[in-house]
């Protein structure tokens, strides 16, 4: 553990306190009030700080954010392959019918060869099978995290909530990779704007 | 056997891509007269306006899955018998032993290349 990391902060260590006071008031005869305050302190700080852990956690952005984020993500990614994969069947279609003019052989051998390509192309839907299962992964995930959420409300009330920090370097947040096709801007778009800029 | 290669086949896929290369596929084979579903109900309509010869469907689709399309064409009078070959990326042993139980008559697993469904065809309607 490195020096700025703080330790956990175990069901064991709150029992611990707990006991503690218990056994120093069941000793009251050799106790003072200021030993039973100071460790009821402590035991509140224990509390406060575990609330800001699990605060700083920001587990709702996981369902509300990160989860939506991700499945958008991928459901562009299946969009995308299945327009490029359309575009590769329509180009093997073109060439298949420009074989036709050949002599045999050549032709034979265009075919074989657009034969492999068109094999080649069932990827598009291996990964949209393997993708739709990794959706439903992260949809469990977010099902599961919403109910220990719920949970922690419910025990522990009013957590205060924390606004994720952006730590990135400047230009790193530049750096978002490529835009869902609803929120892209276009082409012309950005020639408009460097038109505007120059 | 003499293989009709006129004789109606018809392709189940919930993906356009697959119908796509399939078809493209079968026609290379020879085959001219394929039909298109892109879903078990589709399926379903195409069996009581046509007699098909060879039917090739997708097990991973929904509603209808390909393994309930097969049990719903096996229960149709005229259709008890027509050869049906499953495509599936399924290759777990239990989803083989199911589709054998519900009357497949064979079974590639995805990803396959015009080879083995020649194979597989010539297997199920003999040479052609």
């Amino acid at each position: 553990m490195s020096s700025t990391e703080k330790p956990a902060i175990g069901r064991d260590k709150v029992v611990e306190i707990i006991s503690s006071v218990i056994r120093k008031v069941e000793e009251a005869g050799d106790t003072s009030r200021e030993a039973i305050y100071k460790e009821l302190k402590d035991l509140r700080s224990l509390i406060e700080e575990t609330r800001r852990d699990i605060s700083s956690a920001r587990m709702g952005d996981i369902g509300g954010k990160h989860i939506p984020t991700a499945t958008d993500e991928l459901d562009a990614v299946v969009l995308a392959t299945e327009v490029a994969t359309e575009s590769i069947m329509d180009a093997c279609d073109s060439l298949s019918a420009q074989a036709g003019k050949l002599s045999a052989d050549d032709n034979q051998a265009v075919m074989n060869d657009v034969t492999k390509i068109l094999e080649a192309c069932s990827f598009q839907d291996i990964t949209g099978q393997r993708i739709t299962k990794v959706v439903r992964s992260l949809k469990t995930i977010d099902e599961k995290v919403s109910r220990l959420l719920e949970i922690l409300e419910d025990k522990i009330p009013g957590l205060p909530s924390t606004e994720e920090q952006d730590n990135r370097s400047a230009d790193a947040k530049l750096m978002n990779g490529p835009q869902l096709p609803d929120k892209a801007v276009s082409q012309a778009d950005i020639d408009k704007l460097l038109a505007d800029l120059f | 056997m003499t293989v009709d290669k006129n004789m109606n086949i018809l392709i189940v896929d919930d993906y356009k891509t697959m119908l796509r290369i399939i078809n493209n596929l079968l026609r290379q084979l020879g085959f001219v007269n394929i039909d298109e579903a892109t879903d078990g109900t589709m399926a379903l309509d195409l069996f009581n306006k046509k007699k098909y010869g060879l039917v090739i469907s997708d097990w991973n689709m929904e509603p209808m899955s390909g393994l309930d399309l097969l049990k719903n064409v096996r229960a149709l009078n005229d259709n008890q018998s027509v050869p049906f070959i499953m495509v599936t990326a399924e290759s777990k042993t239990e989803n083989v032993v199911a589709a054998k139980q519900a009357g497949v008559n064979n079974y590639i697993i995805k990803p396959f290349n015009a080879d083995t469904l020649k194979t597989k065809i010539t297997a199920v309607l003999g040479e052609f």
